[in-house]
């Protein structure tokens, strides 16, 4: 089943960074570019960023309204800074994407393993499904449905923490989570571990050296789009959320009706300047280990 | 090699496969799926007067999914006002998906194709902008697209149009926005595919005088399959049951199936028909994901 | 392990602290409490309120309802207040326990959908009209042919708010009937009127006080306060009251039946009813309050704003929106459903 092939160029992509075939040196020939993509690609990374700027230009606006201009100021970033309530939400919603991101990943991964190569089994296709549920619902239905379950929850226990609003972002979370991990492992082929497995590893050393570092880039695409994600939520928190629990999307949400102050645009970008700075601190850190 | 290890073997994979997968089931069936029983129920029940459910049986709300009785003369028709809805969902979010596969593989290609220590930097580039929350993104690109934003001034000071084009509140501004928002759960799937892809599959391809874009039919796109399914999945579901966008960039003038049923929850006072509408639209995703099973299965037998 | 028992030790602080002594639940519309009206009864008091914002009456009905969710004090529209009687949710009030009850001004007390005030005691008051921008369009604004049958100058440049109620009233009054009526020949000449404005306007949305700013949208059904916030940013903008009727809303605070903090909710409600306190929450969302005296201690702007004081022609037209039968609901949302399709 292993063609010999397939496995040094496994080890290749793994170790090496014999990444472009057009290295040879004189020939302009480039296998991997592809008509149009460049341009596309950049295309694509300018009208992410255009709003974005957008919203960081218009957060240093001095006028009372997000979208007429009014000269240089630094008021909303001061006025945010003075709203406990904006504050506790920012960083309400920051505790909540991590713990979210950190159990649905964790989740993920295993289910992953479980349901990919290897061949099939009876009830994975039911598996399958079950994961992928929360993608299928509209959130308004799950928000409600969670709502009547956590509210009697509630009553009974008497508990009504934070918990419950982890609990209901690290499920719908999972499916972000599971499908790029399970991408990847799809197209990873065995024959590393199965060499692992030829040389006496156990099947633990096996994993925790070959299989996890080459499912890495799939469990941090999996990570991230489920922070993303949870950071995003709105009607299943504004459902499940408890007295005291806004986070900033449903502060957001409640401001919608009547104005939506460019102080909201402050304190976006000062929570885009802080993730840009960790992750490029983070960044620079692995980049020395390595 | 005997039939009884043979069986053996496969009990214990089948065992580790529902291990391994046990903690995410619970945390589905407690967070997620196991709730969804209570709007099953519901959606066999009678309206409450003013909100919740009646603890009666009732197959109303199911009949009134595909028909309605004419309010003014009392005669029976098609709900065509929710056909019409459902219709217009699946019809944008086809588009959205196919939007992002078009701006996504070429930018999931780029990205693959970096030096191996920038691409997590490029990977990080896509995902910046999502780092701020949805109302925030969305009330970003109202600013680019309306009448007197970047877009419109930039296109009239270009002299290119002479009176602003009216983007905001149409179903382009929709395409757009949603494009926007899922085109990450489009990309990131793509580069984990593509990032696995033997590029000395394509050296051969060109070897054999293929023209770059039969390489790109007949090598790429077969083999980074996976990928393409799982990211057209991961957009195509969420903006089938997108809310907050068509809400704010559409105008609200014409409902997508998410913001209709959020309406039976809410103004209309209908649970049971929101029930009975989120259970076909259900039963929309479950189809679209037994075929991307399918398809799936069918790469492993390939592979 | 260690990571998760202090992860579970911070939930549960968490969540005792909202529960503690000196805490208040305030579970409220978003942007519609004023932070320095909390301020001052923080520092009178010593108990710490908590916002919690909702978005829609039916979201907020549908979480105390549902239990467990640790509010206190609640603020529902009019025409939701018996409902959340009926259904059990609201305390009685104890008015000897509010020495400050006798403040509410004469015609805020025997109210229709609280008559004698034994649940709630008022927030804000206000109206539902059009706002305008006359620099676009300079004839007769107090009409809801603004939006129904709208001017050559306005096609297209008007918006109309998703509030199913209050459209469907407005459309109702325009067609002469009444709110919450069933008389199908009327609804059918407000299904027809709807249906056939549609095409002209630019869109059902909320957020105006920025639209009306900068000039996205010319016109569009707005709330009076709203309407002031977008005046005092852009001018031209101006108030304009249906003269075939137009609905008048109120939200009051009602205290929660599985309220926790009941002496501190008390105190919180014998506040507002303060005439500098209730000023105080007017001059921060522009709306009226319905506390006797506390017009004096509005800013000056609020005192003569024409979107407050409701010109004597127009009082009549005025009307409160009663909580309709579900049977009437039932039509409407199909109008709506067909108006939205």
């Amino acid at each position: 089943m292993a063609v010999p092939d397939a496995g040094t160029a496994a080890a290749d992509r793994a170790g090496a960074p014999a990444r472009r075939v057009a290295r040879r040196p004189g020939r302009a020939f480039s296998v991997t570019r592809l008509p149009g993509f460049g341009l596309v690609a950049v295309t694509v990374f300018v009208l992410l960023y255009a709003p974005i700027a957008t919203l960081i230009v218009y957060s240093f606006n001095d006028a009372p309204t997000i979208s007429v201009w009014g000269g240089f100021s630094l008021r909303w970033y001061a006025d945010a800074w003075a709203n406990q309530q904006v504050k506790d939400a920012a960083l309400r919603s920051l505790l909540i994407a991590s713990f979210a991101a950190a159990i649905s990943t964790t989740v993920a991964t295993m289910a992953a393993l479980g349901t990919t190569r290897r061949g099939r089994f009876p009830g994975q296709t039911f598996i399958y499904v079950m994961i992928n549920q929360p993608l299928m619902v509209p959130e308004i239905v799950t928000a409600v449905a969670l709502l009547i379950f956590f509210a009697a929850i509630k009553v009974a226990t008497g508990y009504q923490g934070l918990g419950y609003l982890i609990l209901a972002h690290s499920a719908f979370c999972v499916p972000f989570a599971y499908l790029p991990i399970r991408a990847r492992l799809e197209s990873m082929d065995l024959s590393l571990e199965t060499a692992a497995a030829d040389l006496y590893a156990t099947p633990w050393q096996t994993f925790r050296r070959v299989t996890l570092p080459l499912m890495a880039p799939g469990i941090a695409a999996g990570a991230m789009l489920a922070f993303v994600i949870s950071l995003d939520d709105v009607i299943i928190t504004e459902f499940v959320k408890s007295a005291g629990q806004d986070t900033l999307p449903t502060y957001m949400l409640g401001k919608l009706r009547r104005a939506i102050t460019p102080e909201v645009n402050a304190i976006s970008t000062a929570l885009l300047g802080l993730t840009v700075l960790l992750l490029t601190a983070f960044f620079l850190l692995t980049r020395k280990r390595g | 090699m005997s039939l009884a290890t043979e069986s053996g073997r496969d009990r214990a994979r089948a065992r580790n496969g529902w291990l391994l997968s046990l903690p995410a089931l619970v945390l589905l069936i407690v967070g997620a799926s196991g709730p969804l029983l209570i709007v099953v129920t519901y959606s066999f029940l009678k309206p409450g007067e003013y909100s919740g459910v009646i603890w009666e049986f009732s197959g109303q709300a199911w009949f009134q999914v595909l028909f309605q009785r004419d309010i003014f003369d009392g005669t029976l028709g098609w709900a065509d006002a929710h056909l019409t809805i459902f219709w217009r969902s699946v019809r944008l979010s086809l588009l959205t998906t196919a939007i992002t596969f078009a701006a996504g593989l070429p930018t999931a290609w780029f990205i693959a194709m970096q030096p191996p220590d920038r691409r997590a930097m490029w990977l990080f580039l896509i995902t910046i902008p999502f780092w701020t929350n949805l109302l925030i993104r969305t009330f970003a690109i109202m600013e680019v697209i309306r009448n007197e934003g970047i877009l419109n001034s930039a296109l009239m000071g270009l002299g290119l149009i002479d009176r602003p084009v009216q983007i905001l509140y149409t179903d382009t501004a929709i395409l757009i926005g949603m494009a926007y928002v899922y085109l990450p759960l489009m990309v990131l799937p793509l580069y984990a595919a593509i990032d696995r892809f033997d590029l000395r599959l394509m050296e051969a391809g060109y070897d054999l005088y293929a023209s770059r874009m039969r390489v790109l039919r007949r090598i790429i796109l077969p083999i980074i399959r996976p990928g393409i399914v799982a990211g057209s999945i991961l957009v195509f579901v969420p903006s089938l049951g997108a809310y907050v966008t068509p809400r704010l960039l559409g105008g609200g003038k014409n409902m997508m199936i998410g913001n209709f049923i959020e309406l039976q929850f809410g103004q209309g006072r209908n649970w049971p028909l929101g029930s009975a509408l989120s259970m076909v639209l259900l039963a929309v995703v479950m189809i679209a994901l037994l075929v991307y099973v399918r398809v799936a299965a069918r790469g492993d037998v390939v592979r | 392990m260690r990571t998760i028992l202090l992860t579970t030790a911070a939930l549960a602080a968490m969540a005792a602290a909202a529960r503690a002594e000196g805490v208040l639940n305030l579970y409220n519309w978003g942007d519609y409490t004023s932070p320095e009206m909390i301020a001052k009864f923080e520092a009178e008091t010593g108990i710490k309120v908590t916002i919690t914002d909702y978005d829609s009456n039916d979201t907020a009905l549908a979480k105390v309802e549902a239990g467990g969710h640790g509010f206190d004090l609640v603020v529902p529209s009019a025409n939701y207040v018996p409902i959340f009687v009926e259904k059990g949710l609201l305390a009685e009030l104890d008015h000897a326990r509010l020495p400050n009850i006798g403040n509410i001004a004469p015609q805020w007390v025997d109210v229709a959908w609280d008559p004698g005030r034994r649940f709630t005691v008022p927030w804000q008051w206000g109206t539902t009209g059009v706002a305008v921008n006359t620099s676009v369009y300079g004839g007769d604004i107090n009409t809801s042919g603004i939006f129904l049958d709208p001017p050559e100058e306005l096609v297209g440049k008007v918006n109309v708010v998703p509030e199913m109620n209050d459209i469907i009233s407005l459309a109702i009054f325009y067609e002469g009937g009444e709110a919450c009526t069933e008389d199908l020949t009327v609804l059918r000449r407000v299904r027809d009127t709807l249906m056939a404005a549609k095409p002209k306007w630019m869109s059902m949305d909320y957020g105006m006080v920025e639209r009306m700013s900068n000039n996205d949208v010319a016109a569009s059904v707005l709330w009076n306060g709203a309407t002031m916030r977008a005046r005092i940013n852009n001018p031209a903008v101006a108030y304009g009251y249906p003269r075939e009727g137009y609905p008048l809303w109120m939200d009051s605070v009602g205290l929660l039946a599985d309220a926790q903090n009941v002496d501190n909710a008390y105190a919180f409600l014998n506040f507002i009813m303060a005439p500098e306190n209730a000023a105080m929450i007017s001059a921060y969302s522009r709306y009226a309050n319905g506390i006797a005296g506390s017009e004096e201690f509005m800013p000056e702007d609020m005192r003569t704003a024409p979107e407050i004081v409701i010109p004597e022609e127009f009082v009549s037209a005025g009307h409160f929106l009663p909580t309709c039968p579900a049977s009437a609901t039932q039509i409407y949302t199909q109008i709506w459903t067909e108006l939205q399709k």
